[in-house]
Order: structure tokens, then sequence, then C-alpha cells
């Protein structure tokens, strides 16, 4: 049982600025746990979270893998959070690497094909809307990730994605299916209502790792 | 955290900026250095995502000349112990990253890097 990060570093005025965690991030830590043994094999050495927020997802995943024995980056546009991402490894002895950056790009060309574990749980709540093809904030923001995902990915790589049911869920793991690579190998982890939401977590294999 | 293992993965990502533009060059730096475990593994597991050129020359730019300028083929223990220093334990908390291509500078401010674009700038 790996213990939640602790957040009591941080107040209510972090929270004007950053989103508090809330159910998504809770389906989100409880997949991470229930997939922590098959994460541990594959040994990763890279970690990315995009969008990391008050950092509690990469403090998690830190613990999960152990702290020394990989690199985990985590972006986030917005730089309170990072900040708040910076603090919170730190009050829960998780070395993280924010950076102020929009999705991967700063990243992207050095660590084409280098990301073992990718995470993102996508800012729904700021201004989605709910359909895959609509104008919705969070989902323009979806695409734009899934089209980079495949040259992130490292061989071993794998990718988890917070999705909730107006993302057309079939219409994702279809769009992920395009790269060879990946048929067969997307999976939905854990599926949870919370309140009026219904919330996925799906992986993305690259290859198939002693699944 | 500025430390050169990230550094060593920021390239400048700036509109038309698509050669030479990588390694960002370090200035006005202040540094701490903050001890990390050493975890001989992860250093050799890590090892093959390195430039080492560009990780000897940032180290130089702030100060740290002990890594020789041809990656060793022998990978002991002092050696893996020299390069944990320089990749986990020197923190470059304020300064700037300037792109040796279009110069884009970008600024690290509490250890936090700012690799926002103004929406001109970006790709
Ligand atoms: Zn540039």
């Amino acid at each position: 049982m790996i213990p939640t990060p602790d957040l009591s570093h941080l107040s209510k005025g972090d929270y004007e600025y950053v989103y508090e965690p809330a159910e998504d991030t809770f389906v989100l830590l409880d997949a991470l746990e229930e997939e922590a043994d098959s994460i541990r094999s594959l040994v990763p050495r890279i970690c990315l979270e995009i969008g990391s927020g008050t950092g509690i997802v990469s403090s998690f995943l830190g613990h999960i893998i152990g702290v020394s024995n990989a690199l985990f980056l985590c972006t986030d546009i917005n730089p309170h959070a990072a900040t708040c991402s910076a603090r919170t490894g730190s009050q829960n002895k998780a070395p993280l690497e924010p950076l102020i950056a929009s999705l991967v790009s700063p990243l992207a060309s050095r660590l084409a094909h280098a990301v073992d574990i990718l995470v993102f749980n996508p800012p729904y709540r700021a201004g989605i809307a709910g359909s895959w093809a609509g104008g919705a904030d969070g989902m323009q923001v979806v695409a734009a990730l899934l089209e980079q995902v495949d040259g992130l990915l490292s061989p071993r790589g794998r990718f988890y994605l917070v999705a909730v049911k107006q993302n057309n869920i079939p219409k994702l793991r279809e769009f992920m299916l395009k790269p060879f690579c990946y048929r067969g190998r997307t999976k939905i982890v854990l599926q949870r209502r919370a309140g009026r939401e219904y919330l996925f977590v799906l992986r993305f294999v690259r290859r198939v790792v002693n699944v | 955290m500025v430390r050169l293992i990230t550094h060593n993965l920021l390239a400048c990502h700036a509109k038309g900026c698509t050669s030479n533009n990588f390694p960002l060059r370090f200035s006005n730096v202040k540094l701490a250095l903050r001890e990390a475990d050493f975890n001989p593994d992860f250093i050799r597991g890590f090892l093959p995502r390195i430039e080492w050129d560009a990780l000897v020359q940032a180290s130089r730019e702030i100060g740290d000349t002990s890594l020789p300028p041809e990656r060793p083929e022998m990978l002991d223990d002092d050696f893996l112990k020299q390069l944990h220093h320089v990749l986990l334990e020197i923190h470059v908390d304020e300064g700037s990253m300037t792109c040796p291509n279009c110069e884009h500078v970008y600024p690290i401010s509490s250890g936090i890097p700012n690799m926002l674009l103004a929406e001109h700038e970006i790709r």
C-alpha cells in the first residue's frame, strides 16, 4: 500500500491557482497503484507527467517506482502549478523536475522514444464540453497530445490517460490504434462513477512486456 | 529543479528554430548543492539517454570541470559517483538558458525553468 502523498503544505490560496485533487485525481492514483508491479517490472528510467498541477500524481509514481530509480519530469503551463509540484515533491521526499511548459514542447526532440511512463490527466474541468471532435479545450489538448504519444514512448513505454465518458472512449482507443504498435494493447485499467461523471483510466502499451 | 540531467533533455522549440538548438547555454547562474541518494543502476541505465558533449559543455559553463571530454568506456564506481554528483546534485536555482541558434532566453527562477514562448514564437 502506497500512502497518498501529503499535501498539507498547500493552502486554500494555492488552490485558487492550482487544480485541487478531486475524484479524477484519486481514480488515477488508484489505477497506478493497481499497476504498480507491472510498472516496476519495466524498470522505468524516464517518467513524464503532463499538467502535473499539485504534483500529487508524480510524487505517488515516485514512491511506486522508487524515487532514485527514475527521473520524474513534470510539465505544467501554469507557473503556480510548477511551483506546487516542486513543493509537493520535496514534502514527500520524491524529487520532481517541474518545468513551465505547454505539453511536451521543449522536451519532445530529446525525449523521442525515450519516455517509459507517460501520464496525463487532462484539464477537462477547465472548459470541457463533451464531444471528441468538438472544440472543447480539454479535448483539443488531448488530441494535440495523442498525436505526439507514439513519438515519445520508448519501446517498452506506456501511457496512462484519464478520460471521462463524454470523451467517447471507443473513439480514443481507435485513435491510438492507428499506429500499428498499439494494436490490442489498449485497455481500461479502472472505471468509476463519481457523482454525475464517469471516469476512466486508459492504458496504452507500446510493446507488451510481462503484462 | 534545473539539474544537468534535465538540462540535457531540453532544446529550444521556438518557431523556425530546428537546428543547432541544443544544448541551451547557461548564464548568470546561482547554484546550490543538494545531496541525492546514489543509485548506480539508475546512472548506468540513464547514460544512453545522455548527450555527452552537451553535458560536458553545460557542466563547464556552471563551473564544474570534473567530467572528461570523452565518455570513459569503463563505468567504474568512482566515475558513476562523479557523474551522479554532476547530473543530480548540482541545482541551478536562478539564471537563464539561451538558445545557441535563435538566442531565445529561457529564465530559471526558484529552480524552475520557464520554457513558454510568446504566441508569435510558437511553432
Ligand atoms: Zn532557438
